[in-house]
């Protein structure tokens, strides 16, 4: 007994340093195909870019301090010059320095989001593609109710519930975003529930858990790493569009979506408050998807609903 | 009734050019069951497509060589002309049925276009009436022995059966009473007593109407059951070819042993070999005769020049140089 | 085949959908903190006044009562009043619907016309010039935000070249028409007035195309695959084979299957474009149906909100239903599927 466990676990070990060795190798050659693909470098490098600017906002902007509560009435409304390179804004601001302020805000938008709504969404869609009958039901009724409406209406609805914050309007769209992974996973883990390796894992007793994180969930992951990708940009989209109605992010605080939105007010004199605030989060959602397509051509990700 | 020349295909691609075809000829007689094997990838399709017209002329280039179908040179050929001898003279039976039916039209959508494109390239100036259509699919299909013809022209292609729609296919290739056809493997996607059924029927339906039939395949058994002569193919060129029954007594060329000895046996004892080495790349393909690197009895001449068919007794010929100046 | 089974049971999915979320919105909307009553008259009301405006408004009673006799109010037509007009929500929809209707009917015009040919090109003559713009196009439709389009129209065109309106429905100076539908373009053309007519066409010209930008985005690329995957397949070469002539298999053999996927896409696209009227509506005083829900929402008139909402979903519903049954009709694979 003790001797076939052993035999068991060296197995085991085996396997894993053998999925490991293929892990990587696959890795290796997908970065041989990413570095070549104009399309995926440019949106990584667009990436890339921003999550830079966003972590080292303090040290590369001129002004930091215009990121918070700040006012200089004596330099309000000015056109975009060597010392403001975007021009600044109704208090004084500049703008250049609230837009990299805003990129962070954006970025924390797509973690947050994207932290809380896919774990849960995964898990969602493991239990109902494989468990299937009255579970998957419910949960894909659920997701259906979630879906009944475009994902900005459905956020404007439940944040209407709660004073607007940014925090809430994250909370909200969380909400919403859980349906997409879950009924991507779901869809993927019903159609591998009837291969053979899982099958074969079933007939030598793993318990469900297992079959679900080692058979399954690795097979997912390139279709989670294309839809995470492309939904950072999506999520960015929908905070961006929540904002410009007054229900993301508050001023003083510097967000895209509300720059934007104060900045339509002085259209078309004062056109630097809104189109540099709009290029900015254009360029970021283009990056994202960009990095997206590539990452599916990489990949070469067919599944459904990406 | 087709003879093909010296042809050469290339395809023009990122990394360079891609030498399909080296110098393929073979022919085919009037009512002549011909069979056309090879390993997967050796060229038989392309040599297919290059006689059914359907190679796109961008990607592929024709350097040298003719296609002469029924007295005309199939190459020289305007698309117009082209366009009225596909299906009608010329005519092709496809490998898998489920890809070469269009899934979003029925049936019958589908044979009426074959048969009403048909008479209307033909001249014959008045066009057939709905009926007229209708009948003449019908009899197609109970030609093919399929049941309940209307019911199947009123189907989608997903409700019948692989065996079914192969019938199908046979159907709309020879409705237009073609006297050439070309069938690519036509019972590799189906089950093998399916398979069976359907070489059958193609096997009797040509010989009654004397159709002329360039069957390609790689599997030599059902090669060996519906062909009379054959042409064996190995990377864009002819290995050898022979009348069907000496196949399994008599190959002679390297490549054509080593294939047969490939094959396992039922009532052996031995393990089939394979032949070592693999299929080349056809960008950087071996010189002279092609299979040279994976041949066991590989001559200085093999990399220098291409052998010509050699003949060795009557209607085989082989193209190898142990069968030349040298061997014997 | 039974196309009436399938689309029954479609049916009853929907409606099942549609309690599920009315459900959703209303605890929602009943959970909210803050007293919307109060809201409503504001600080200095009377506490009698606010409880007076609470049974009115029927909040009193327990939570699933409520629901029961909103849901009753439906069947009505009633859904309710509105906190802070205390008007009937369903009279103020009403009003407003035909607005945002319009607006987003001009994008699907938008979106079929530009996006379905322009994919169909991209498919056929891929990697030429003509498929790498349409790339392009793709790309920056679904990347950049509806009321930037909006706002950067507006910049170009209505303060820079000064060739379109920046706002609103119609001119004030142009007289309008008779309302029949509410829809400006039908009216105009039933008047017979056309000055009218080509005053809605420039107004309506920005934000429509604002809405329609992702979905021009999304389509085109859609379509672009679905033709060059379809145009691979061997069908199309086995039709040539046949003796089917060129213009035949590209029109009819390629072009039906090509369909099915942008028109499964179509739903999604119209859910999209129903979301930007929000940002869209906004950003040019389109007084439409979204412009009233934001007002709602930010004043957290419930009532309203939940009408709004209803009228999305059933939109939505209604649009989808039409989408699944057309793909089911254009292609019998999802028929036949459907009764396995």
């Amino acid at each position: 007994m003790e001797a076939d466990q052993r035999a068991l676990s060296s197995v085991g070990l085996e396997i894993t340093i053998t999925r490991w060795i293929a892990f990587k190798d696959r890795v290796g050659r997908g970065w041989y195909r990413f570095r070549r693909n104009p399309i995926s470098l440019a949106g990584g490098s667009m990436v890339l870019l921003v999550i830079l600017l966003a972590i080292l906002a303090p040290y590369v902007t001129p002004y930091p301090r215009h990121a918070g509560p700040f006012t200089d009435f004596s330099s309000i409304f000015q056109a975009p010059s060597r010392s403001h390179w975007f021009g600044t804004d109704e208090v004084g601001r500049d703008v250049f320095t609230r837009v990299i302020f805003g990129y962070r805000v954006s970025l924390m938008m797509a973690i947050v989001v994207l932290g809380i709504s896919v774990p849960f969404g995964v898990f969602l869609g493991l239990v109902a593609g494989y468990f299937g009958g009255w579970i998957e039901t419910v949960i894909m009724r659920m997701t259906d109710i979630f879906l009944a409406l475009p994902p900005l209406v459905m956020a404007l609805a439940i944040c209407s519930a709660f004073t607007p914050t940014i925090e809430k309007a994250m909370l909200a769209v969380a909400c919403i975003w859980w349906t997409w992974h879950c009924r991507l996973i779901a869809g993927i883990t019903r159609s591998l529930k009837t291969e053979e390796f899982v099958q074969a894992s079933q007939t030598i007793g793993s318990s469900h858990i297992r079959i679900l994180f080692k058979d399954i969930l690795p097979n997912c992951a390139s279709a989670m790493m294309v839809k995470i990708t492309l939904d950072a940009g999506f999520v960015i989209l929908v905070g961006a569009g929540l904002s410009f109605l007054g229900l993301g992010v508050q001023p003083p605080k510097p967000g895209l979506g509300t720059m934007i939105s104060y900045g339509a007010a002085h259209l078309p004199m004062k056109w630097w408050l809104t189109v540099f605030p709009s290029l900015a989060i254009f360029f970021l959602i283009l990056g994202f998807n960009l990095l997206g397509d590539g990452l599916r051509d990489m990949l070469d990700v067919e599944a459904e609903g990406i | 009734m087709l003879e093909i020349r010296d042809l050469c295909v290339y395809f023009r691609g990122y990394e360079g050019v891609s030498r399909v075809l080296d110098a393929v000829s073979l022919n085919v007689g009037r009512g002549e069951r011909v069979g056309l094997a090879g390993e997967t990838g050796c060229g038989k399709t392309v040599t297919m497509k290059t006689v059914m017209g359907l190679l796109k002329t961008p990607p592929a280039i024709i350097p040298h060589g003719e296609v002469i179908l029924d007295g005309q040179n199939i190459l020289e050929m305007s698309a117009k002309h082209l366009l009225q001898i596909k299906g009608m003279k010329i005519s092709m039976i496809f490998q898998d049925p489920m890809n070469a039916l269009n899934p979003v039209f029925t049936i019958g959508g589908q044979l009426y276009d074959v048969i009403r494109f048909a008479q209307s390239r033909s001249g014959n100036g008045r066009k057939r009436a709905r009926t007229e259509i209708h009948a003449r699919a019908i009899a197609a299909l109970e030609e093919v022995r399929l049941p309940d013809p209307e019911r199947i022209l009123n189907s989608y292609p997903l409700e019948l059966s692989g065996g079914m729609r192969q019938r199908v296919l046979i159907a709309m290739a020879l409705v237009n009473r073609p006297s050439f056809l070309i069938a690519d493997e036509p019972q590799t996607a189906l089950d093998v007593t399916i398979g069976a059924q359907i070489l059958g029927l193609l096997s009797e339906l040509v010989r009654t109407k004397g159709i002329s039939v360039l069957l390609i395949t790689h599997n030599l058994g059902v090669i060996q059951e519906t062909t009379e002569r054959i042409y064996i193919m190995y990377a864009g060129q002819i290995a050898e070819t022979m009348p069907t029954a000496l196949l399994f007594d008599n190959p002679k060329h390297p490549y054509s042993q080593g294939l047969l000895a490939s094959v396992p046996r039922l009532t052996g004892g031995e393990i089939a070999e394979g032949i070592r080495g693999t299929v080349p790349d056809y960008i950087a393909a071996p010189s002279g005769c092609r299979f040279h690197p994976r041949c066991d009895y590989v001559m200085p001449i093999c990399s220098q020049k291409k052998p010509p068919p050699f003949m060795v007794e009557l209607d085989h010929y082989v193209g190898c140089w142990l069968y030349g100046e040298d061997g014997g | 085949m039974n196309f009436a089974s399938f689309f029954t049971r479609r049916l009853l999915h929907s409606i099942l959908v549609l309690v599920g979320l009315s459900i959703l919105i209303f605890i929602i909307a009943r959970i909210l903190p803050g007293d919307p009553a109060r809201l409503a008259l504001g600080p200095f009301a009377s506490k009698r006044q606010v409880e007076h405006l609470r049974h009115q408004m029927g909040m009193d009673q327990p939570l699933h009562l409520q629901y029961v006799s909103y849901v009753r109010g439906i069947f009505h037509g009633d859904l309710g009043l509105s906190f802070q007009t205390r008007r009937s929500v369903s009279l103020d929809i009403a009003h407003y619907l035909p607005a945002t209707i319009e607006l987003v009917m001009m994008a699907i015009v938008w979106v079929l016309v530009i996006g379905v040919p322009f994919g169909v090109l991209a498919g056929r003559y891929k990697d030429s010039w003509l498929d790498n713009m349409s790339r392009v196009v793709a790309f920056i439709g679904v990347a950049v935000p509806p009321f930037v389009v909006g706002l950067m129209g507006q910049l170009i065109f209505s303060y820079g070249l000064g060739i379109l309106p920046t706002a609103g429905r119609l001119s004030l100076l142009t007289p309008a028409p008779p309302t029949w539908t509410g829809f400006l373009i039908v009216d105009s053309l039933i008047a017979g007035n056309f000055t009218a007519l080509g005053d809605a066409l420039e107004h309506i010209l920005l934000p429509s195309f604002a809405i329609a930008m992702t979905g021009i985005g999304q389509i085109t690329r859609l379509t672009r695959g679905s033709v060059s995957d379809i145009l691979g397949k061997d069908y199309i070469e086995a039709a040539r084979a046949f003796g089917i002539p060129n213009r035949y298999v590209t029109f009819k053999y390629m072009l039906k299957p090509s369909f099915i996927a942008p028109l499964t896409i179509l739903g999604l696209t119209f859910a999209s474009e129903l979301g930007n009227a929000f940002l869209v509506e906004t950003v040019f005083g389109w007084p439409g149906m979204a412009k009233y829900g934001i007002r709602a929402i930010l004043r957290k008139d419930f009532n309203a909100i939940m009408g709004v909402v209803l009228i999305i979903g059933v939109a939505f519903v209604v649009v989808n239903l039409i989408v699944d049954v057309l793909a089911g009709y254009v292609d019998p694979r999802i028929r036949i599927r459907e009764e396995e």
